[in-house]
């Protein structure tokens, strides 16, 4: 049986978040605009492997992302065995742009998903200048609870099988088995309690209703794309959001749910890659 | 093609015991629940008695005094959209419905959450015209 090697490369090295290291993993695949890629809450930065192995994209972007600390292969700070994690809008944003800081040259293109389509929002606001542009994938300035964070870690409940058990439901019906399981995989692997501390940031430090409206997109392009089964962040929540974004751009997704890239990948391209096509400037060969 | 018209709620309910009880890996799954179920559907209640991943009870109510863990209640339009082959968005996931207001759940929450990937796949087996994804 042949051995098939994929183009994505993994590293590791060390950051310093909120005065502490931090060990981080990223991957990446491709040369030219740096493409940074944020992963949902409770997941890590395999859901962006799809976008990786896509030549037609990585012949013009270098596609990027990383684990966010305490997620996938990027350890949690020094200490951690004696806190609660609770992510924070500025531990995030100052961890994103640090991690570009650090690894990227050029302004890169920030695209992140659920949380990290949320947090592009605050990017664009914050640090449009320093950016090429924004997508954000199921990203709205906020959105409606719809269970209690609580039952993700508990000791009488297994927090692998109920973060994915919940999320289950956010994955569009026509999306196939083999990437479905794959996306729900990485939720049964979250460490305790990582997934809940990532909704702090989402449910209780990130109501950008009247941050959005600092956001220039003349200088920082916003892109919004929201699967039409996400009932998390629905395409009304992504619709709102743009209509107070003057220059968004939103469009609703069908077939797809919360996690477009990896829950059906070839479909998802359809939508993609028109996004990276007007962000480049010319058609991706 | 099976249509919202050739789906009645009140039948699809009725596959679900047979469709769980010759799915082994489903049966396996809820090895470790027991426990007695509602599903209402319009006004109907159903009672699923669950004995350690099988079905081994449903049954028809009213039934006066019939205990339940928790209960899962919609209306007969929101299970016919639910257990279509391919159901529309909201109507896919039952918290999509408890959300946009389609449905609610009440009772005991800690058996729900602790099986909830059974539970889900339970309620997807009644789904027309094949058995559950």
């Amino acid at each position: 049986m042949s051995a098939v090697f994929e183009p994505i490369i993994g590293r590791y090295f060390t950051l310093t978040l909120g005065g502490r290291p931090n060990r981080i993993f990223f991957e990446e695949a491709g040369q030219g605009i740096p493409l940074v890629c944020l992963h949902t809450a409770g997941a890590d930065s395999r859901q962006y492997r799809h976008l990786m192995t896509d030549e037609a994209i990585t012949e013009h972007f270098r596609v990027i992302a990383f684990d966010m600390p305490w997620h996938g292969k990027s350890t949690p700070p020094p200490g951690w065995q004696d806190e609660d994690y609770l992510l924070t809008s500025a531990a995030y944003t100052e961890a994103v742009m640090a991690f570009c800081d650090a690894v990227t040259a050029d302004a890169p293109v920030v695209m992140g998903c659920s949380m990290g389509g949320r947090l592009v929002l605050e990017l664009a606001a914050a640090h449009g200048d320093r950016l090429r542009a924004v997508v954000g994938l199921e990203a709205a300035d906020s959105q409606q609870p719809w269970y209690d964070t609580d039952w993700l870690n508990r000791p009488d409940i297994h927090g692998g099988e109920i973060c994915a058990a919940l999320v289950s439901g956010l994955v569009a019906p026509q999306s196939p088995a083999e990437p479905r399981w794959e996306t729900l995989w990485s939720y049964m692997q979250s460490g305790p309690g990582v997934f809940r501390g990532d909704l702090h940031f989402y449910r209780q430090d990130s109501d950008y209703r009247q941050r959005v409206k600092a956001i220039d997109t003349d200088r920082c392009p916003v892109y919004l794309l929201t699967g039409e089964y996400d009932f998390s962040c629905t395409p009304q929540d992504t619709q709102r959001t743009a209509e107070n974004i003057p220059g968004a751009e939103a469009v609703t997704m069908t077939a797809l749910g919360h996690f477009p890239m990896s829950e059906n990948p070839d479909h998802f391209r359809g939508y993609i890659l028109p996004v990276l096509e007007k962000i480049l400037g010319q058609p991706l060969s | 093609m099976t249509s919202v018209d050739d789906v009645d709620p009140h039948k699809q309910i009725r596959l679900i015991p047979d469709r769980v009880n010759a799915n082994p890996r489903l049966c396996h799954r809820g090895r470790f629940f027991t426990s007695d179920i509602m599903i209402e559907i319009g006004d109907t209640p159903y009672y699923l008695r669950i004995n350690n991943g099988r079905i081994d009870d449903l049954s028809e109510g009213p039934v006066l005094m019939r205990p339940w863990a928790f209960a899962i209640r919609a209306g007969e339009s929101a299970w016919t959209a639910f257990w279509q082959a391919m159901p529309a968005p909201g109507y896919h996931d039952i918290f999509a419905m408890t959300k946009f207001g389609a449905a609610s759940i009440d009772g005991d929450f800690h058996p729900l959450m602790a099986n909830l990937r059974y539970v889900k796949d339970l309620l997807a087996t009644a789904r027309a015209p094949e058995a559950g994804r």
